[in-house]
């Protein structure tokens, strides 16, 4: 299938390096929002714990943004090789956010470069501080861009096919099409949470390992906080992101939700396995909770999968993805709703080993809620690639040898993603906390 | 102006900023593993360390900008070059990668691993000479419609004259933008040393560079006769870019104004690179693919022009203090206020 498949190995080639890239791109979202929200504080209350927080993120990120850097080159290029029909048509409508995304890379590289070069050189920390803006702001304004990209994939309108032809091109009705605002709310709601909880895990785990110092605490604490607010607001706009689906791509609901048949008062489905006869088994029932979820309405009508010709249907397995997700939602808002009021009334139990080391896993476990989000997306538009208009076999390249390039990535992000881990380890192991606030100011954190 | 020329001009402006930001990056690199073999490391890592590391992401985004560019002013291109270069680009991509994680990976590990030192300095070599292809594959020859789908002769282009010159060419020029400008860059830094032992290569490099220059208009002349008539339309501009390389290279023998001779060259390649763009229209791929026949509709065009104009309006104060902080900087650029984390 890989070697003489072109369509299957540019589909496999596709999905690892956008699930490759999203782990570096949600990194490099969020964490100058991070780094702003620290240094701020430390600015304010005049504590430099929380400058070093800002300092010793912002040393991580030099490492992710670059891998970051490269395998968006590599994402951007790879869409013309391996979708060369797609981005033919894409060209002619939704290149606008496309190209003004490299504006919002070139600012935030630009900036980035200043900020990161120049800790000493301004003799008031705000100036240093101001800095961050349009690092964060590009940061965020190139997800916004792509994210409308695939949107426009998703919920394609600008134009008009007349005879095949495309026609009355509207570069601008195409950015802000029907699922744009959902799409690029939840995305950068997501980031922002993750991040905040991949930086807890890392507190955490310090915590964990028998370092008792202040520093670490104030850093759990703080990003505990903020990934709950934006695990919050992640799990309303899902939930927006639904009726989009219900309204827009009912297939994709239905099958994520393995809904057959049209029906009103339907119950959501979690987990659970399909037998031969598509009948699905051990699966928890919500009561009418997929009609609130598509319409928000108990009883409302929701659109099942057999309305669908077969070859339209997306595949079931997306119903593992949507799970994922949802599952892991829940669980990091109770985690840090948990964990904020334990703080608060001074419950033991979340100071202790165990719950820490929940805190650690749910790092990993946003990131995975990412990619299952992701994966439930992409696939979930199978088989068009263009939702309605075009199908991935009319846009694949007919080159021989993708298979064989699919071999050459996977190589160069597995050494990617060994060096990066290796070369933050060696970073921080080299200069732990204690020694850099000694250094600071001998270790007065005042 | 028609949209069609104003949008690969805009393109065109981009890729040249490419290639000379592009050559002293890939340069440096090269010029960085020499001296690590040669056990010079001392005079020349420092100097590279200190000007490419807050730079190197900015000179990525050029590359990025033209091919999304092109994307989105000729959708056409897409297809067709996007089918024919999935090899070449995918081994280009695997490259750049290589370069653009040895800034991560190594500023900052403790030792530097030489193997990686040595990847990237070859990678400042190979990268050029795969991009270079796609330059040769665009003079036509090389491409054929099957069942109405483009398809590369790869054995046609690896045994062309044609292809080895450009990459030659292109080998010749990085080395030689990159020695030029690190000349200047040593001299600003008062290193005497460093400065010396650029000045010798970027000498060295200039006479490949002119023979290699020559020798592809010499190619052409065969390969593409209607391309090689309408340089030889152009002359006089291919006159004057080597007027300001003879300048260059006396500047440089002479041991004058370091800046001068880097400004002449930069006009040198400006005037070599927009007469070759010029002698190309109108083919983006000779002879399947012109500007007119690859362009987008008018609405797309108008926005992105407009979106340009915008955005460099952003940019260019940016990029001036980004300059003014790190190449312009007398402070930083000799490295007295050099704390970098
Ligand atoms: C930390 C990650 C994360 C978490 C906890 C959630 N999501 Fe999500 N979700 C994403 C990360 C994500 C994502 C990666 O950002 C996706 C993929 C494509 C997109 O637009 O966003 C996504 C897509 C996505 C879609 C599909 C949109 C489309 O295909 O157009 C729906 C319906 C939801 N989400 C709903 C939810 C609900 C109801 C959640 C309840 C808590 C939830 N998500 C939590
Ligand atoms: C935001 C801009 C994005 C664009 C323009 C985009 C574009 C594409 C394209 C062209 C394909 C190939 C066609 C297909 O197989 O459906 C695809 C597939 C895919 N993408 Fe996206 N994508 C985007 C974001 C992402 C991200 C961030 C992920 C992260 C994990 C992702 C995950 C996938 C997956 C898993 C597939 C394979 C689906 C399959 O073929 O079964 N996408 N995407
Ligand atoms: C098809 C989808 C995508 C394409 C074509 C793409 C393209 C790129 C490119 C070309 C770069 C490098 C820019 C540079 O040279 O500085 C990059 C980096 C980046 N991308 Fe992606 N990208 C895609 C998906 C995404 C998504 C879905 C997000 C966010 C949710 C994202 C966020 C970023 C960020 C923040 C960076 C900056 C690097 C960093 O800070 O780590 N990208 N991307």
């Amino acid at each position: 299938m890989l070697f003489d498949d072109p369509v299957y190995a540019s589909r496999l080639l596709t999905l690892l390096t956008l699930s490759f890239h999203i782990i570096y791109a949600t990194i490099g979202v969020g964490v100058p929002l991070m780094i702003m929200i620290a240094q701020w504080i430390g600015i304010k209350k005049n504590d430099n714990h929380y400058i070093l927080m800002a300092r010793r993120w912002a040393k991580g990120f030099v490492v992710t943004v670059a891998v970051g850097v490269v395998t968006g080159t590599i994402i951007g290029l790879q869409l013309s090789l391996l979708w060369p029909r797609f981005m033919e048509l894409a060209g002619n409508i939704i290149a606008l956010p496309l190209f003004m995304e490299v504006f919002a890379f070139f600012f935030e590289a630009i900036f980035l470069g200043i900020y990161l070069y120049t800790w000493d050189r301004f003799d008031n920390p705000k100036k240093h501080f101001l800095l961050l803006i349009p690092v964060a702001l590009g940061a965020g304004m190139s997800a916004f861009f792509i994210t409308i990209v695939n949107s426009f994939m998703n919920s394609p309108g600008g134009f008009d096919i007349v005879n095949g032809q495309l026609m009355n091109a509207n570069p601008l009705a195409a950015m802000f099409t029907a699922s744009m605002p959902t799409k690029v709310s939840h995305v950068l709601a997501t980031a922002y949470m993750t991040v905040a909880f991949m930086l807890a895990a890392i507190a955490a785990f310090k915590l964990i390992k028998g370092s008792n110092h202040e520093y670490h605490k104030k850093a759990l604490y703080m990003t505990m906080k903020v990934g709950l607010v934006f695990a919050i607001a992640t799990a309303l706009i899902g939930d927006l992101s639904g009726k989009y689906l219900a309204e827009y791509q009912s297939e994709k609901l239905a099958a994520a939700e393995w809904h057959f048949e049209t029906e009103e008062g339907a119950p959501l489905l979690m987990y659970g396995v399909l037998d031969e006869n598509q009948e699905v088994k051990y699966a928890i029932q919500v009561p009418f909770a997929l009609s609130i979820l598509a319409h928000g309405n108990p009883t409302s009508e929701v659109i099942g999968l057999n309305e669908f010709p077969v070859e339209e249907q997306p595949p079931l397995v997306i119903h593992y993805f949507f799970d994922t997700m949802v599952t892991i939602g829940g669980f990091m808002i109770f985690l840090s709703l948990v964990y904020w009021i334990g703080i608060k009334r001074s419950w033991p139990f979340v100071k202790a080993n165990w719950y820490r080391w929940l805190i650690v896993l749910g790092g990993p476990l946003s990131f995975l809620a990412i990619e299952a989000g992701w994966w439930m997306a992409e696939v979930g538009r199978q088989p068009w690639i263009l939702r309605g208009i075009m199908t991935v076999d009319q846009a694949a390249t007919t080159s021989e040898y993708v298979g064989h390039m699919f071999i050459l990535f996977a190589g160069l992000y597995l050494v990617l993603g060994i060096g990066t881990v290796v070369v933050l380890r060696r970073i921080f192991k080299n200069d732990p906390v204690e020694k850099e606030l000694e250094k600071m100011q001998g270790g007065d954190p005042s | 102006m028609s949209l069609e020329i104003l949008g690969m001009s805009v393109l065109w402006l981009f890729l040249f900023g490419y290639v000379i930001v592009g050559s002293i990056d890939y340069g440096a690199g090269f010029f960085n593993a020499h001296s690590i073999i040669t056990g010079k490391q001392h005079i020349l890592s420092k100097i590279i360390q200190r000007y490419l590391s807050p730079v190197w992401e900015v000179t990525n985004v050029f590359f990025v900008f033209f091919f999304v560019g092109i994307v989105g002013f000729f959708p056409q291109s897409a297809y067709y070059f996007g089918t024919i270069l999935l090899i070449p680009g995918s081994i280009g991509l695997i490259l750049l990668a290589i370069r653009g994680s040895y800034y991560a990976f190594e500023s900052y590990g403790t030792s530097g691993h030489r193997g990686y030192a040595f990847m990237y300095g070859a990678s400042g070599l190979l990268i050029p000479a795969s991009l270079s292809i796609v330059l040769t594959i665009s003079e036509g020859g090389f491409v054929s419609l099957v069942d109405g789908n483009p398809v590369l002769d790869y054995v046609a282009l690896f045994t062309s004259p044609l292809t080895w010159s450009i990459v030659v060419l292109s080998i010749a020029a990085v080395l030689y933008i990159s020695a030029v400008f690190l000349t200047w860059y040593a001299n600003k830094t008062g290193d005497v040393k460093a400065t010396d032992l650029m000045r010798k290569y970027a000498i060295g490099w200039s006479i490949p560079l002119i023979i290699a220059a020559s020798g592809i208009i010499y190619e052409l002349s065969s390969h593409n006769e209607e391309h090689f008539s309408r340089i030889m339309d152009l002359w006089w501009m291919f006159a004057l870019s080597f007027v300001l390389w003879l300048g260059t290279v006396w500047l440089l023998w002479k041991r004058k104004n370091y800046g001068l001779a880097f400004g002449f060259l930069v006009g040198q390649f400006a005037l070599a690179f927009f007469a070759y763009g010029i002698s190309h229209y109108p083919y983006l791929l000779y002879p399947h693919l012109t500007i007119y026949e690859g362009f987008t509709n008018t609405a797309m065009a108008i926005s992105l022009v407009v979106v340009f104009i915008l955005g460099m309006a952003l940019l260019l104060p940016s990029l001036y203090l980004l300059l003014k902080l790190f190449l312009f900087d007398k402070n930083y650029v000799q490295g007295n206020k050099n704390k970098e984390e």
